[in-house]
């Protein structure tokens, strides 16, 4: 997986260009993919044995194999709850994406309304969602739709930002060839900046995948019925830490795989960017 | 097109060309006279920076003169680029990194005005293997040599059967056996096509070797030091590179650059 996920503004290209030859090390071996988790199977067998050795009451560290049980015997439960939070930040996803691809567009097209808007989106970026969370669920209510918005603010900017950027570091060597054969304003973005803000687009979209989850849950936090958020809230009140857990383990599997969709997806489309060539 | 035969491909007549900046303004070009015939082959050599990128771009319309007028085949630049008269090939070969080869060749056929009609009597798969790349079609860039990707960029140029190809530095980064397969094959390709070239090189033998005049620049301002027949029999093999009028022409052209 892609380590990079944790920055806010990826720079792919650059980062690429530059890391390529100094630190291109040789892929690890196949035995060595399997190191992680052999770790992490040696740590979840440590804290079985500690939690046993030291017998902590299980309200504050439950163990491996309670949580596992409480994950099959509540499966139903956490599945109800883990649809709306799917279906959130998913929803949420799309739609703080599709805008933030929307109004990268328009920004390329009219620098005066990047001029007027950008600091805006900057401003309002850096408000933490945990104080935008409580006015976007005042504005829009205790339902799905709150979720769905918060979920679509936090993926926003970092799309915003990257997609703004990778459709303007086109080569200018590239906008000349366009130049030299007469390419229209639509060819030059179609076939070139498009294409050129991909490997851009995808950075901004995996970062999304997982903090559109974030998103929803916050915004469950805040009010809601049904949802991992909500049940997170509940399990910690009172004292369920079994379940506790089995939601947190539920709601990182659903980022993981939404991580990975989005990676699988990258892989596919963007097959071009090993070193990039001029 | 008017006057067939009898118009130039490209006709300068005290060309300028002044950049200005907050910083101040430099002359990249003072009064430049330069006239090539159809079907010609002119080199363009001298110090760096002494405005032989800016002559192309001039001749492509990707700057406009500050002075003196530009003529391409007897009309403003633009015309020539709009309808399509123009190929360029660029030092480093500026392909689309996720275009295949052959996708990269077709570029030309789906831009700008006219680009039906430009599609010449060489197909995309064609052009490929005139310039050596039979089977590598599907490659992507970086699965090319700098060799193969210059190769394709001179395909690309080629397939909308421009009229006048502008290289500028073509084979600049280069290592010399490569570089020497190339002139070979794009004396052959010139003589093949009939197209006018405008070439830009640092490399006095390949000025010899490709043109069949020199145009030496000077610095401060980009002016026209003098220009240079190379009065030598096409086709030319590499051995005409041991030829005594070869070297002398050579030695001619690196005593001038000397003064540039
Ligand atoms: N777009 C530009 N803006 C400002 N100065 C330029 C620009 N392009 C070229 N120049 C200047 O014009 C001069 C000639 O440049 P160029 O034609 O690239 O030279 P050459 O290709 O012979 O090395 C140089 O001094 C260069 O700095
Ligand atoms: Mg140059």
């Amino acid at each position: 997986m892609d380590d990079r996920q944790t920055a806010v503004i990826a720079e792919p290209a650059v980062a690429r260009r530059a890391a390529a030859p100094a630190l291109s090390r040789p892929r690890p071996p196949r035995s060595q993919a399997l190191l992680p988790f052999v770790a992490a199977a040696v740590l979840v067998i440590a804290w079985q044995v500690l939690a046993q050795v030291f017998s902590l009451p299980i309200y504050i560290a439950p163990t491996p194999i309670q949580i596992v049980k409480t994950l099959v015997s509540e499966l139903p439960m956490l599945m109800r709850n883990f649809v709306p939070t799917a279906i959130e930040s998913l929803i949420g996803f799309l739609l703080g994406n599709a805008i933030a691809i929307a109004v990268a567009v328009l920004f390329v097209h009219s620098r005066r309304l990047e001029a007027a808007l950008y600091p805006i989106a900057v401003f309002v970026n850096t408000i933490p969602i945990l104080a935008k969370a409580p006015i976007l669920v005042l504005i829009f209510g205790l339902g799905m739709t709150s979720k769905v918005v918060i979920a679509a603010f936090i993926c926003f900017f970092p799309t915003l930002a990257n997609m703004v950027r990778g459709l303007t570091s086109v080569n200018p060597q590239s906008l000349e060839l366009m130049r030299v054969l007469s390419a229209s304003r639509a060819e030059v973005f179609w076939k070139l900046r498009v294409p050129s803000s991909l490997p851009f687009l995808f950075s901004a979209l995996k970062i999304a995948s997982t903090t559109s989850v974030l998103g929803a849950i916050v915004g469950e936090w805040i009010g809601a019925d049904l949802g991992l958020g909500a049940l997170i809230i509940e399990a910690t009140h009172n004292f369920r830490s079994p379940l506790l857990y089995a939601t947190v383990f539920v709601s990182s599997a659903w980022a993981v795989v939404f991580f990975a969709v989005v990676s699988f997806a990258e892989r596919r489309i963007v097959t071009w960017k090993q070193g990039e060539v001029s | 097109m008017s006057g067939a035969g009898a118009t130039l491909a490209v006709e300068l007549e005290n060309a300028t060309v002044r950049f200005s900046s907050e910083r101040g303004s430099v002359t990249a070009l003072e009064n430049v006279a330069l006239q090539v015939q159809p079907g010609g082959f002119i080199s363009l050599l001298g110090p760096s920076g002494c405005g032989k990128s800016t002559l192309l771009r001039l001749v492509a319309d990707l700057v406009p003169p500050t002075g003196g007028t530009v003529s391409v085949l007897g009309g403003p630049p633009e015309r020539a680029r709009l309808n399509r008269e123009l190929g360029f090939v660029f030092q480093d070969a500026t392909l689309l990194p996720w275009r295949s080869a052959l996708e990269n060749v077709r570029l030309p056929l789906e831009v700008g005005p006219k680009k039906r009609e430009r599609a010449g009597l060489r197909t995309p798969e064609e052009l490929l293997r005139l310039v050596g790349l039979a089977g590598r079609e599907h490659a992507l860039p970086h699965e090319l040599s700098g060799g193969m990707r210059q190769r394709v960029a001179i395909a690309r140029a080629l397939v909308s059967e421009p009229r006048i190809l502008l290289m500028d530095e073509p084979f600049g980064a280069l290592d010399e056996i490569t570089r020497d397969t190339l002139n070979e094959e794009l004396l052959r390709i010139w003589r093949e096509t009939g197209t006018t070239i405008l070439f830009v090189t640092h490399s006095i033998p390949e000025a010899v070797f490709l043109s069949e005049r020199v145009l030496v620049l000077a610095t401060n301002p980009g002016r026209v030091r003098e220009l240079v027949l190379c009065e030598l029999p096409y086709p030319r093999p590499l051995s005409v590179r041991e030829t005594p009028e070869f070297i002398r022409i050579a030695s001619h052209l690196r005593a001038l650059l000397q003064t540039c």
